[in-house]
């Protein structure tokens, strides 16, 4: 920097100024104008205040999953006040008289405070399991909705797969959570993890002992999963859930075909003030009846189950219910081991343990991709399918629920052998089958029902609807009259995407074409697009001779002009 | 995945028409006006519902906590069969309608009395211009450019591996996670449990030492080395997690027992580790009459009267029996450790030497 060559007679910081005299025309003044000149907030709110989001009630589920997750967030900070996630012995002193002066964990004994000693601390306790349950619940429902609908398509693959990733990272926070309070059963699912852990091939040891700091169950596993719970995985799911709602934003949310819906719009109400209200309000809605479940309806009594002791189990032991999927791989597994020279490879346990989450996650991951491989549709998608119109996709999704079905039900074969006086060796044995045979039988039959209902479709647009009206014709044939269906109807059930099933490109010699369609991806193509209904034409839809009401008609030409720039300017300046 | 020419041919296809189908778009339905504006007596009930539950709410609060400070923590409320904790029940139900009422009031609002004609938002374009996707392109190779790096290689691969050394101390600083099992480690720990020659089995909830005229043909004893006890803390938790045992009476007539296990029971009197071979739950679910032992987590089923080997169930190996004998007092004790690692399988588990059906 250059030094002052000389020194000025007078100084600018001297003389007296007054303010800027700022005259607002503006009716943000005050405290919105200060917050305004520092952070710019009305350009956002002016694009984002009246945003419109679709509505429909499938679209909740996420929100539930989204509100649990706060709720989880609201009563786990009230939880940390109290929890002590030490694996210390101590005599338990507390005001429950039935485990006095019982050696225990401190983190068991502090579950039990919490339960009895701190006022309302049993209740948000409740909540905060019930809200875990409901959290990975609603996820899954959510997740199943964005399948079946085909929203997980163009331009929405990305955030199916930040969606992929916190089902996941909700079902280990799940279980972390559910193994803090040191009990008989959190210590058994423990046990299970480690024998899991240990099953897998060449570094299964080394990573049992660097997790749990040298042998079962030892004094390190709990502090590190208060961590792995408290910190580490709710800081990436915070994060994910940011990207996974900004993405709905950039993106808009998709909307069910309807009249008025098309790809370039969405209808619905704006988010100030209708939208606000009401996904604010059902915020309340979920947290309050979360609160009520935890008011009346007992969960995971750890007093009952007592401290962990390593040789004591119950029978009738369940893990949470989204982990019941693997441990029903688990107890249907043949005991497959191999001893080779004098290493032991534990297929019973990592096959069903480690394997089958890994099958489901990279179907998962990769179905969005292989669809679009099979389809090469590459356009945008915003209409969401009706899920007999995918009639492919849609048995695949049902098979795998009900595959996963089978293998949640086989993690109660316990309780189903002696609840229904059957026994236990036998529903093994029909589960072992159940999971293959199961999913195809259910695969085929939902297929058909697809077509089925895509020719109920059919029938309605050519046909027109049942009337009720039973006419008599001279003949004395007796016949029911077909009254036309509304436009509004035709177009709902005429609105989706026909996709023409590939053909292999080969050249004279029979081979494939260099980059063309190979056999293999035509037969594919011929297998998920293949036994769909065509659409019918216009003049063999049977619909209302109505004139159009004008001011349906003037709308209509409104909202097509309005959205003709934006299709012509795409690509051009945004 | 997708072949290139293909997906380049249909960037162009990517605009649809707004309606693909026979019908064209018949725009939005008609709007129908609620009962609650066109009725004026349902417009103001529908005012008095929201109000009136927003209203409860200050009450339910104030009611939250007088019964805060007014229910003895340990009072209870009884309903026919049913019995639970009346703070539980009074704070739950109290903040829980509170919390329910501000949602359902927010939601009648929404729904009753806020404009509810639809509106329509149209969409933008989500790429990119391509003159914007031209500009970055540009934008990119001048940075590039200005960087140096075309002609300073060089700096690319260093940083590239600067950046890759890190991994090394980042990883390895996790080494103390946990002790390394090496085979001395775990000759030391999962390999052994406090089982040695001459250590009396005791009933693992009073401690007091089993003496073998005490037990009866079909009992079945939950046991534990008797040096359990002068553990404390976490040493008990680990050693009861492999030396728990069962010690089980059976008919010598009506079971197998090897010529090789001969001197391992006494008197028809066997002892068998008590963690299940498959993820290491304990297990003592006796069938007295068909000798089998059943694993109540993931139901894998043990013959005891045959060395413990499998008949059911995901469990890979046999149920490792203790050796035992009885002292000069007639109480029984063990003739050594386990012969083989007790518990779930591991990758450098030596599983030769394992019973097998029909071993001898």
């Amino acid at each position: 920097m250059a030094s002052p060559t000389g020194t000025a007679e007078t100084s600018p910081a001297t003389e007296p100024r007054t303010p800027e005299q700022t005259t607002s025309k503006n009716p943000v003044t005050g405290t919105l104008s200060w917050a305004d000149d520092r952070l710019g907030l009305a350009k956002v709110a002016r694009g984002g205040l009246r945003k419109v989001f679709p509505d429909h009630w499938s679209f909740l589920l996420g929100e539930i999953a989204l509100y649990s997750f706060v709720v989880l967030l609201i009563t786990g900070v009230f939880l940390t006040l109290w929890f002590k996630p030490s694996m210390a012995e101590i005599d338990y002193q507390g005001s429950y008289q039935l485990l006095r002066g019982v050696p225990m964990s401190e983190a068991f004994a502090s579950t039990l405070d919490i339960s009895f000693d701190v006022r309302g601390g049993l209740l948000v306790r409740q909540i905060h399991h019930w809200a875990a349950l409901l959290f990975v619940a609603a996820a899954m429902a959510h997740m199943l909705r964005v399948f079946f609908t085909g929203a997980f398509r163009k331009p929405r693959e990305v955030n199916w797969l930040i969606g992929v990733g916190l089902f996941m990272l909700a079902m280990v926070e799940g279980f972390a959570g559910y193994s803090l309070p040191d009990d008989l059963l959190s210590g058994t699912g423990l046990r299970f993890v480690d024998g899991l852990i240990r099953a897998i091939p060449l570094v299964g040891t080394w990573l049992e002992f660097f997790i749990f700091n040298g042998e079962f169950p030892g004094t390190a596993i709990v502090p590190r999963l208060y961590m792995v719970h408290i910190l580490l995985v709710p800081a990436i799911l915070l994060g994910l859930i940011a990207a996974h709602l900004s993405l709905v934003v950039y993106h808009k949310h998709t909307q069910y075909p309807g009249p008025g819906r098309t790809e370039r719009n969405v209808v619905g109400y704006p988010l100030f003030p209708v939208y606000m209200a009401k996904a604010g309000g059902f915020f309340f809605v979920v947290f309050g009846v979360i609160t009520l479940m935890a008011a009346f309806m007992q969960i995971n009594p750890v007093w009952k189950y007592g401290p962990y002791n390593p040789s004591q189990v119950t029978a009738g032991s369940q893990p949470d219910w989204y982990m019941g999927w693997l441990e029903g791989a688990v107890r249907i597994m043949p005991n497959w081991e191999s001893h080779i020279g004098h290493t032991t490879w534990s297929w019973n346990i990592f096959f069903p343990g480690v394997l089958l989450m890994g099958v489901l996650m990279t179907s998962l991951v990769a179905w969005p991709f292989v669809e679009r491989w099979i389809t090469a549709d590459n356009s945008y998608h915003h209409i969401l399918d009706r899920p007999r119109n995918v009639p492919t996709r849609t048995a695949l999704g049902v098979a795998a629920m009900t595959g996963y079905a089978m293998f949640w039900l086989s993690g109660g074969n316990d309780i189903i052998a002696t609840h229904f006086h059957v026994s236990l060796n036998a529903v093994t044995y029909f589960m072992r089958a159940a999971v293959f045979a199961a999913p195809v039988i259910a695969y085929h039959i939902t297929k058909r029902t697809c077509i089925s209902l895509q020719r109920a479709d059919l029938q309605r647009l050519e046909h027109g609807s049942p009337s009720g009206e039973i006419v008599r014709d001279p003949s004395g044939r007796f016949t029911e009259a077909h009254a036309p269906i509304s436009r509004d109807e035709a177009y709902s059930l005429t609105q989706q995407r026909e996709l023409p099933v590939l053909e292999a490109t080969t050249g004279d010699d029979g081979a494939p074409v260099g980059n063309g369609i190979s056999k293999r991806r035509a037969r594919l193509s011929r297998w998920f697009l293949g036994a769909n209904m065509a659409k019918p034409t216009a003049d063999e839809i049977h619909i209302e001779k109505e004139a159009e009401p004008s001011h349906r008609a003037a709308e209509l030409d409104s909202s097509e002009s309005a959205s003709q720039p934006s299709v012509e300017k795409a690509g051009s300046a945004h | 995945m997708s072949d290139e020419a293909d997906s380049d041919k249909m960037n162009d296809a990517q605009i649809v028409p707004s309606s693909p189908g026979p019908i064209p778009d018949p725009g939005l339905e008609p709007y129908v006006e609620r009962y609650s504006d066109t009725d004026p007596e349902v417009g103001r009930r529908v005012y008095r519902q929201i109000v009136t539950m927003y209203g409860l709410v200050p009450i339910l609060a104030v009611a939250f906590v007088v019964f805060y400070f007014a229910i003895p923590r340990d009072a209870a409320v009884r309903f026919g069969p049913l019995h639970t904790s009346a703070m539980n029940l009074a704070l739950g139900g109290t903040a829980g309608l509170a919390i329910l009422l501000i949602g359902l009031a927010s939601i009648h609002w929404a729904k009753q009395v806020m404009d509810d004609r639809e509106s329509v938002d149209e969409r933008h374009e989500l790429a990119s211009s391509p003159e914007d996707r031209k500009a970055v392109g540009q934008i990119w190779r001048t940075g590039a450019e200005e960087s140096r790096l075309g002609r300073r290689k060089m700096i690319g691969l260093a940083l590239g591996s600067a950046l890759g050394a890190l991994a090394l101390p980042a990883l390895v600083s996790l080494a103390d996670l946990g002790p390394k099992p090496t085979s001395k480690l775990r000759a030391e720990t999962i390999e052994r449990t406090i089982w040695a020659e001459g250590v009396r089995l005791v009933n693992d909830v009073t401690f007091a030492p089993v003496k073998a005229s005490d037990m009866e043909i079909g009992e079945l004893v939950n046991a534990q080395p008797e040096n359990l006890e002068k553990l404390e803390g976490a040493e008990r938790q680990v050693e009861r997690a492999k030396s728990s045992i069962i010690i089980v009476r059976m008919d010598p007539d009506s079971i197998k027992i090897p010529d090789s296990r001969k001197d391992w029971q006494v008197g028809g009197i066997l002892s068998y580790s008590k963690i299940c071979t498959h993820v290491g739950c304990p297990i003592s679910l006796w069938e007295q009459q068909t000798h089998h032992l059943l694993c109540p987590c993931h139901q894998s089923t043990f013959d005891l009267g045959d060395s413990g080997v499998v008949v059911f169930g995901p469990a890979a190996r046999a149920l490792p029996q203790l050796p035992i004998t009885v002292n000069s007092e007639g109480y029984l004790v063990a003739r050594s450790d386990f012969t083989v690692p007790v518990g779930p399988s591991y990758f450098e588990r030596d599983s030769r030497h394992d019973f097998k059906k029909g071993d001898n």
